[in-house]
């Protein structure tokens, strides 16, 4: 551990994110970046996601996620790139100090600059407040996945899946793969929650779907034994079943965020970060899903690759610590945008999109608004869990304001401009 | 474990049902020399009551004065605070707040303050609103009042009770899990007790079956004096950093049912909110409900407004073996050497060692095949507490396989192949802590359903054919 005492670049997680960004500062010429992984193997999520497709857009193959992880692994290896497996961030400190814990025990690390990689998890059972009984055999599909491609097991045999995201679907997947049959999908909202597209899928697959499914609640002593819940119709319906699948409602994995002095945004839940990808303490940059949840791997791959650009140069030329103008939902509707603030600076590069999701469908002229002044104007038309891009608020009419407002002004109410 | 069918000794004691209040009692019995065998029905320790608790040293300030509860308390507590170095078993002194929040609550603060110095708990006094807000910053400006009990702990209410019943067999004592007691009877001499494999001979029998105290005096005596009745406890546990929030236990006025809903700080670094109480008839449904955790939530916020920014690590519910009576139900049948211990109803983790101490009294003067041990085993305990020292921090764990709690594979290998080994995965959860924390097992269950393979029954997952 002695040569890590100091390093160039510290990348917290080696999962897409961290990986396409330390692939891309070695190709940009930065020296000494570290990829600091706890799992005893880089790749993250796509290690355990064994099926298609991956890497289409960024190594212009497909690819299942495993060959997908092993790739980027190669790619950053093949660029000098040193990845350290088995070790444990445990704490962040100012100015890019880290906490770190492997089997020989603890030891400080100082980075110039910190990239916080640590991506999503899904909510558990406990986090969604579902009633019933606590048997085994409540899995989210991330753990599902680890138990079937990394480690050959199966929890279940005919399970329920709850939610209706991708990664809902992914789970059927993996089922099949494990040789289990999910035998209902059920989604709380009035529609699936993934593009319409999709549907056909579990339709082909032979999984039956009860969407407006209201209180939930899992059956069972020792092994769940069924799943109920009030349909369409507000009428009980008990499908018995040996598990159940917790899928999706992705969460930022902010633990070390939340302990740390670093600013988190509620409506992400993950870090504040301006438009270079900085968190409150200019040391630290933030990438992938870390950022906010969730996104394809292919979009984390690209983020990062972005902010490689802006990190290396920042390395070169530091912004440091400049004013800046918050960005912020003023409205319920909207539950995160990303960037959370803009800093006031000549330098340019940053990105040139914000990011929103809602909370609700909704349809309207999303307007960015500061002491009355309005900035931008964007119809957008969109559902929850679904990507909206918006342009950036122009950087020379933010004048002296110190926050920008958002509000999605419905279809008959347009804006003033 | 033995199997019960091979017991042909005649044990000085047989406990039945290893809760916490049964592991105390075990421990109890071995230390004064006696041969003892717990019978526990489920296939792990502490798996009825004592599975959900909300893990406070009590200094039974509230306790009914002149009651047994409020004698076994005091002196559980201070048994506890003499042995638990010895036994490696880590403390944290929050102390706490009994808060008024309307005026009728505020009214009735100074009969608490009284009682709890008639309960010789001299150090509780009245504090000013101004006075507890400026303490104890983050709680709400509603606030009306209050009073400090500053010698109230958190701790560690499963290595508690491990810690007891590992000492207790360390010291010979014999433990005998998947072991429900079926029936018995006393033939002048001995009890002779069916249990699910086989017989137990003993001398003595003490019922410590907790949320089936009265099933077990219904087999063994004929009777119960007293009907179980089963109250629900659940509880919300918020994400590490909300322990920021407070220091101290945050204690309602106590109503006569029920302590009320508390916001506690945990051994294991959390922020907990509960108990609800809810009287039921199951003894085994501890079932979570989704309106009542909003409740809970909201209840929470309601005195702790920056709560609301925390998310929620875990939900539990717990049992408590009430009784009709408002008083323990500990009963002495002397002529068949039968001592019934039941209704510890919600305060027995900070009793228990009282209890067992209370119970051992009521035996004095009967020989024991033993002499009273004077320098007992401590045998190496779990520790879990996010306020000392883990594995983790020393070299050599193997890699840390939890990565919200940092639950180390040596850690987890140590308690699958120590004393008293996890059979469940329950079982590990206490032990370890592992899956416990934040992401509820996301990252970690794919590992551990490989490292526990072959020791867990029903294991995590099944390995295809």
């Amino acid at each position: 551990m002695r040569s890590m005492l100091n390093c160039n670049v510290a990348i917290v997680g080696g999962g897409t994110a961290g990986l396409a960004l330390a692939t891309a500062l070695r190709q940009q010429g930065v020296d000494d970046v570290v990829v600091l992984e706890r799992d005893v193997e880089a790749g993250g999520v796509p290690r355990h996601c064994g099926h298609y497709p991956f890497g289409i857009r960024e190594l212009k193959r497909v690819l299942k996620g495993p060959d997908y992880a092993r790739a980027l692994i190669e790619k950053a290896v093949a660029a000098g790139v040193d990845i350290r497996t088995g070790v444990s961030v445990t704490a962040l400190h100012p100015n890019g100090r880290l906490s770190l814990n492997t089997v020989e025990g603890n030891v400080e690390l100082q980075a110039n600059r910190v990239a916080l990689c640590t991506g999503v998890r899904e909510s558990s059972r406990a986090q969604r407040f579902l009633s019933g009984s606590r048997p085994q055999g409540v899995l989210t599909t991330g753990a599902l996945q680890a138990m079937v491609y990394l480690n050959g097991k199966r929890p279940f045999k005919r399970p329920v899946i709850l939610g209706s995201e991708l990664v809902s679907f992914s789970s059927i997947m993996t089922c099949r793969h494990g040789g289990m049959r999910p035998i209902a999908m059920v989604e709380e909202g009035p529609r699936i929650t993934v593009r319409s597209f999709m549907r056909p899928y579990a339709a082909l697959k032979g999984v039956p779907l009860f969407t407006s499914a209201s209180n939930l609640r899992i059956h069972g002593h020792q092994q769940v034994e069924a799943i109920s819940f009030a349909n369409r119709h507000g009428v009980t319906q008990t499908i018995e079943t040996d598990g159940v699948i917790i899928s999706g409602q992705f969460r930022p994995e902010a633990a070390l965020l939340h302990a740390s002095h670093l600013e988190v945004d509620a409506g992400t839940g993950g870090p504040v970060i301006d438009q270079f990808g900085r968190a409150t303490d200019p040391s630290y940059f933030v990438t992938g899903n870390l950022l906010r949840p969730v996104e394809t791997s292919g979009w984390c791959w690209h983020e990062a690759v972005e902010t490689a650009t802006r990190l290396a140069r920042d390395l070169r030329d530091p912004i440091g610590d400049v004013p800046f103008v918050t960005l912020k939902s003023a409205d319920p509707v909207i539950r995160f945008v990303v960037p959370q603030r803009l800093s006031q600076t000549i330098v340019e590069g940053g990105m040139s999109q914000m990011q929103l999701r809602v909370n609700e469908p909704v349809s309207g002229h999303l307007t960015a608004t500061t002491n009355g002044r309005t900035l931008l104007t964007e119809f957008i038309d969109s559902r929850p869990e679904r990507r909206i891009l918006a342009g950036m608020p122009p950087m020379h009419r933010l004048g002296s304001s110190q926050t920008v407002e958002l509000k999605i002004l419905r279809q008959g109410n347009r804006p003033k401009n | 474990m033995p199997e019960p069918e091979t017991q042909t000794e005649v044990f000085d004691v047989a406990i039945i049902g290893a809760g916490v209040v049964g592991c105390a009692m075990a421990r109890r019995f071995t230390l004064d020399g006696a041969k003892v065998v717990v019978l526990e029905k489920a296939a792990e320790v502490l798996d009825g009551a004592s599975k959900a608790n909300s893990a406070i040293l009590h200094t039974g300030f509230d306790a009914p004065p002149g009651s047994i509860e409020q004698a076994c308390i005091a002196t559980g507590y201070a048994e506890y605070l003499e042995i638990r170095e010895g036994l490696g078993l880590p403390v944290l002194k929050t102390g706490a707040m009994v808060l008024a929040w309307d005026d009728a609550q505020l009214a009735r603060l100074p009969e608490l303050v009284e009682k709890a110095h008639l309960n010789g708990v001299l150090d509780v006094e009245m504090r000013s609103r101004e006075d507890l807000l400026k303490a104890e910053p983050a709680l709400s400006p509603h606030l009306k009042g209050g009073f400090v009990v500053p010698s109230e702990y958190v701790i560690d209410p499963w290595a508690t009770a491990h810690a007891y019943i590992l000492q207790a067999i360390a010291n010979g004592a014999e433990l005998c899990r998947n072991a429900e007691v079926l029936g018995g009877a006393y033939d002048g001499e001995k009890w002779i007790l069916d249990v699910a494999s086989g017989q137990v001979k003993a001398k003595q029998v003490i019922n410590c079956a907790g949320l089936y105290g009265d099933v077990i005096d219904e087999r063994l005596l004929g009777q119960a004096s007293f009907s179980i009745k089963p109250r629900k406890g659940q509880f919300v546990v918020f994400d590490k950093p909300a322990s920021e929030l407070v220091g101290a236990v945050m204690l309602p006025v106590p109503t006569k049912t029920t302590k009320g809903v508390v916001i506690f700080r945990t051994i294991f670094g959390n922020l907990a909110v509960g108990p609800t109480a809810e009287e039921q008839e199951s003894r085994t449904d501890a079932s979570t409900e989704a309106a009542s955790l909003h409740e809970l939530r909201a209840k929470g916020i309601e005195m702790l407004p920056a709560l609301a920014e925390f998310e929620v690590t875990t939900v539990y519910a717990g049992l408590r073996p009430a009784t009709e009576h408002q008083d323990y139900q500990i009963s002495q049948h002397e002529a068949r050497r039968y001592v019934s211990v039941s209704g510890i109803r919600s305060t027995g983790l900070s009793a228990a060692l009282g209890i067992a101490r209370h119970v051992a009294d009521l035996n004095v003067g009967v020989a024991f095949q033993g002499a009273p041990i004077k320098k007992p085993i401590c045998p190496a305990p779990d520790r879990l507490s996010n306020y000392h020292t883990r594995d983790w921090e020393n070299a050599g764990h193997g890699g840390i396989i939890c990565h919200c709690e940092l639950v180390t594979k040596r850690e987890i290998l140590a308690a699958l192949n120590g004393p008293m080994a996890p059979t469940t995965l329950q079982g590990l959860k206490r032990r370890t802590r592992a899956t416990m924390g934040r992401c509820q097992g996301f990252y970690c269950t794919g590992a551990l359903s490989s490292l526990t393979e072959g020791y867990l029954d029903p294991p995590i997952g099944e390995r295809d054919a």
